[in-house]
């Protein structure tokens, strides 16, 4: 028996929206994105509720957590409030987290692009580019980069986005070789667009989901990156982070494992919650796993 | 595998180090100061006839070309400069310091691959499963913690709760021993700051082979396999595991940079006699000779180790060796 009476055409949405609605279904990445809310939250915040100079002695050293009223997370090896400190030192890591890997997708996209879209020689020719960066040992290059100029936040921005790119750069010509051969961009070329206008216009939003999803990525990264550098000692001298917490605190770290766990945990939870959520932005843009 | 191939790589690989050098020589020009006090180090002690020697030997009032030149040449006979915090040719500091970063990073890179793997393998038989479960819950955890902090959380353990293992050092304070003993006394040490470096890695290993053997396990040769009558272990490693081990290949090779960086912290950690350390002192003591020393070194091993690992892909895989390029 055949229906013709009522079919209606389903309401259209965006391949964004539907995106998020994928991610909105995925437990894990909701969870990660309340676990990083939450986190900025106290970091912007806390100051309000648990306030207080990060630099001030407010009880003798190495106090345990819990052990005085007041001293929820018990003082570090200087007598400095830890809950203060850590409250003040996820500004300048999230901070750094976050520029760092806008740098790096601000780099690894242009580089990426130009290489992906006009191939031939040029293509070559950054992509060398991006194998030598590759095979600069990270870590150390960026101490050096620190090490010769002074370590402020913005060098050490700098030199973790100039390490960090090569990875965003391949995904992105990958993208862009796939792209450049399909038909609408010949149809774009055809009435006439320009290079420019292509890439950005034609190209980039729909090689964008993957970029997303990279980018995400590279935030846990650059924290973790940010993280090493203060924990040695090279991060900016004028601001505590939670590196330099675990840092200043490992040398008495048999006497008291508070200073140095605790502010691992704080580094633990957001790169866990920035992982969960990029995880979550991944499966959310891939059509494979849609139908589930 | 042709020789003209390997040829080509080893090119490739030596115009990369010169680059790493060309990098290293504006990095001394661009910071700010005087390159002959950059060279120096930013510590006392240095006298006027010690620049004067400096400037001599860098050719540092010479056109900035020719200077280029001189530092290039400098670097191809092997001399990486002078160290003059710690008083000695650096490419001698390195040499004493190169064998422990080798050693720690190898080990935890064969430790990381092969339980990664194994456990990857066990997993991908039941996707589904428990173990699947642990295994990407693992995967993210063990991304997620700083490498120096797991490491410090491991001494905790192990100095105060269970002291099993050494916490500090490659060899006991006043160890007399040679050979054998002396081989398990360095092993001893080895277990901490290895296992660190590896967990790190682990988790990564394990959750691409178990995606990389779910796509294998699916495809007709392994049907073929199971059809013949195969017992399941002979399909699972004979069959399966050789084709998918090879993007494990590939991302071993690119991990050696981050494995290099991951290994100089965890040496800070357990106080482990590598080129971390020498990194991390000449850091303090901005001691930049040394400090690119490493950097060109660390840069050598990792351009050596995707050498590598590309040659050995291509042994590994059949459909490379013969296609050329």
């Amino acid at each position: 028996m055949a229906q013709t009476d009522t079919i209606t055409a389903p309401e259209a949405i965006s391949p964004m929206r539907e995106a998020w609605g994928q991610f909105l279904r995925n437990r894990p990445a909701v969870f990660g994105l309340i676990l990083l809310t939450v986190i900025i939250g106290f970091v912007l915040y806390g100051r309000y509720i648990f306030g207080g100079d990060p630099y001030q002695i407010v009880w003798g050293p190495l106090t345990a957590p819990g052990e005085r009223e007041g001293i929820l997370l018990g003082t570090d090896f200087l007598g400095r409030d830890i809950l203060t400190n850590l409250l003040k030192g996820g500004a300048p890591t999230l901070t750094v987290g976050v520029s760092a890997a806008l740098l790096t997708v601000v780099i690894g996209i242009a580089v990426g692009a130009t290489a992906g879209y006009f191939g031939g020689w040029i293509d070559d020719l950054l992509m060398r580019l991006t194998e030598f960066f590759q095979v600069l040992p990270a870590l150390l290059f960026a101490m050096v980069l620190v090490t010769l100029f002074s370590p402020t936040l913005f060098t050490i921005a700098f030199a973790i986005g100039i390490v960090s790119w090569p990875p965003t750069a391949r995904l992105t010509r990958a993208e862009f070789l796939r792209i450049r051969e399909l038909e609408y961009v010949t149809a774009a070329r055809s009435i006439g667009a320009t290079n420019g206008r292509i890439i950005w216009r034609v190209i980039l939003p729909n090689a964008l989901p993957p970029l997303i999803v990279s980018a995400a990525l590279t935030v846990g990264v650059a924290i973790l990156f940010e993280a090493g550098l203060s924990f040695l000692g090279l991060g900016d001298p004028n601001s505590v982070s939670w590196g330099l917490m675990i840092g200043q605190n490992r040398n008495y770290l048999l006497e008291a494992w508070w200073p140095v766990a605790i502010p691992g945990i704080a580094i633990f939870l957001t790169v866990f919650a920035v992982s969960l959520v990029g995880d979550g932005l991944n499966d959310a843009f891939n059509p494979k796993l849609r139908s589930r | 595998m042709s020789l003209r191939y390997i040829l080509q790589r080893l090119f490739y690989g030596f115009l990369l180090m010169i680059g790493v050098v060309v990098l290293n020589f504006f990095l001394i020009h661009a910071a700010p100061g005087d390159a002959a006090e950059v060279i120096a180090g930013e510590m006392g002690g240095i006298t006027e006839e010690m620049m004067a020697q400096i400037r001599a030997r860098y050719g540092l009032d010479q056109p900035i070309l020719v200077q280029l030149g001189l530092y290039l040449s400098q670097i191809m006979r092997g001399d990486l400069g002078i160290s003059y915090h710690f008083n000695q040719p650096v490419t001698a500091l390195i040499a004493q310091r190169a064998g422990p970063t080798i050693l720690l990073a190898l080990t935890a890179q064969i430790l990381a691959m092969v339980i990664g793997v194994v456990l990857g393998v066990l997993a991908s038989r039941k996707p589904q499963g428990p173990l699947s479960g642990f295994v990407s819950i693992f995967s993210t955890v063990g991304y997620a913690a700083p490498v120096f902090w797991t490491g410090l959380m491991l001494v905790i353990l192990f100095s105060v709760v269970v002291p099993i293992f050494p916490v500090e050092g490659m060899v006991s304070a006043r160890f007399r021993g040679n050979g054998l003993e002396y081989a398990l006394n360095v092993a001893h040490h080895l277990v901490l700051p290895a296992s660190t470096l590896a967990i790190l890695f682990l988790a990564q290993y394990a959750r691409l082979s178990r995606a990389s053997m779910i796509e294998v396990l699916g495809a007709d040769y392994v049907r073929t396999a199971r059809a013949k009558g195969l017992g399941e272990a002979s399909v699972t490693f004979r069959h399966a595991l050789r084709n998918a081990v090879l993007p494990i290949m590939t991302v071993a090779g690119i991990q050696f940079g981050n494995l290099i960086s991951g290994a100089l912290l965890v040496e800070t950690v357990f106080n482990w006699p590598g080129m971390g350390r020498l990194a991390f002192d000449s850091v303090l003591r901005r001691d930049y000779p040394t400090l690119l020393g490493v950097l060109f070194f660390a840069s050598a091993v990792v351009v050596i180790a995707n050498l590598i690992t590309d040659l050995s892909y291509r042994l590994a895989d059949p459909r490379i060796r013969t296609g050329g390029r």
